[in-house]
């Protein structure tokens, strides 16, 4: 019984060294690892299309992500990064695509129908107010009305 | 009736939009490096690795870069399709063998056959980054020039082959 709680403690002590161990490197370069992610996550990886850069598991993304830290490393601009990538995959990488001709109708579509849902719904408010501004009954039927009101009550 | 007809419209629209977005495939991202030279690089061979190979040793000439490795499932789809190919000998295709291990991309091309005039290895895939690959295999048309003049990304079919590559192959070659 002591032995079983010596060797529980002894599993317990190196666990703790294990992982101390595995997390060292990553404290060394904590502001590399922060631009990392935060360049990452405004790319998409193209292996698994709705992943982004930063969250993927894919080997690609892990090479890519390699290579973001070493141009960090290297001393790179964000924007010079972001480059890199857009000269290889295209602007398809970009979780936010540059505004240009062929990318119009994707930044401006949601206000278009936006715009097409405004038009729509003051058309309809216009129409129905005007029914309603219209008098339900003319006079002549008015009395008509009143005629039959009275005979279907005495 | 006017009530109708606009929901109605509304809804063929939709209906276009849907079959247009069902015919499109979304893995065929088109590549900003057509028509820009081929990113150069110097790697060495799979079959001699004390000898290398560059896109640069191939101009005037068209041919075909081919990203290949032996775990890529759909590489071993396209393969007899490029081994009969090459046996035409009309292009030289030059394979980039894609993070692979040099062992297993030496058996694989002596089990399938080997269609390529070489293979250069990319262990780390680094030049794959160069040549935007984010799925093997891929396929690049370069002109004499040493321009990417087209990717085909996937599988080569044989109606891809003989629709696209080859017509694009024949005028580049005049």
């Amino acid at each position: 019984m002591k032995l079983r709680t010596l060797l529980i403690c002894c599993t317990l002590l190196f666990t703790g060294a294990a992982m101390a161990k595995e997390a060292a490197p990553m404290a060394a370069d904590v502001e590399i690892e922060k631009r990392m992610v935060a360049i990452s996550e405004e790319l998409r990886c193209l292996v698994c299309q709705n992943e982004s850069l930063s969250g993927s598991h894919a080997e690609l993304a892990q090479d890519l992500r390699r290579e973001i830290r070493k141009m960090i490393g290297e001393g790179k601009t964000d924007k010079e990064i972001l480059d890199f990538m857009v000269a290889r995959y295209g602007d398809f990488v970009r979780y936010r695509p540059p505004v240009k001709p062929t990318t119009w109708l994707l930044w401006g579509g949601p206000f278009l129908l936006l715009a097409g849902g405004i038009a729509a719904l003051i058309a309809f408010l216009r129409r129905r107010a005007k029914e309603d501004a219209a008098p339900a009954l003319s006079e002549e039927e008015r009395r008509r009305a009143a005629a039959l009101l009275d005979q279907s009550n005495s | 009736m006017k009530r109708f007809l606009i929901p109605l419209a509304v809804f063929f629209v939709l209906v276009i939009f849907l079959a247009i977005g069902l015919t499109l495939n979304p893995r065929d991202v088109p590549s900003p490096l057509k028509d820009k030279p081929a990113p150069a690089f110097k790697l060495p061979q799979l079959a001699a690795a004390d000898r290398s190979f560059s896109p640069a040793d191939l101009k005037g000439k068209v041919w075909l870069l081919n990203v290949w490795a032996s775990w890529c499932v759909s590489c071993r789809q396209e393969h007899p399709l490029l081994v009969s190919f090459s046996k035409e000998g009309s292009v030289p295709i030059v394979g980039l063998n894609y993070k692979d291990q040099l062992p297993d991309a030496k058996n694989w091309l002596a089990k399938f056959g080997d269609p390529y005039v070489l293979s250069a290895v990319d262990a780390d895939g680094r030049v794959g980054i160069d040549y935007g690959v984010y799925g093997v295999p891929e396929t690049y048309v370069i002109d004499k020039a040493g321009m990417i003049r087209m990717k085909h990304t996937g599988p080569i079919t044989p109606e891809s082959l003989q629709k696209q590559i080859l017509p694009l192959v024949a005028e580049l070659s005049k």
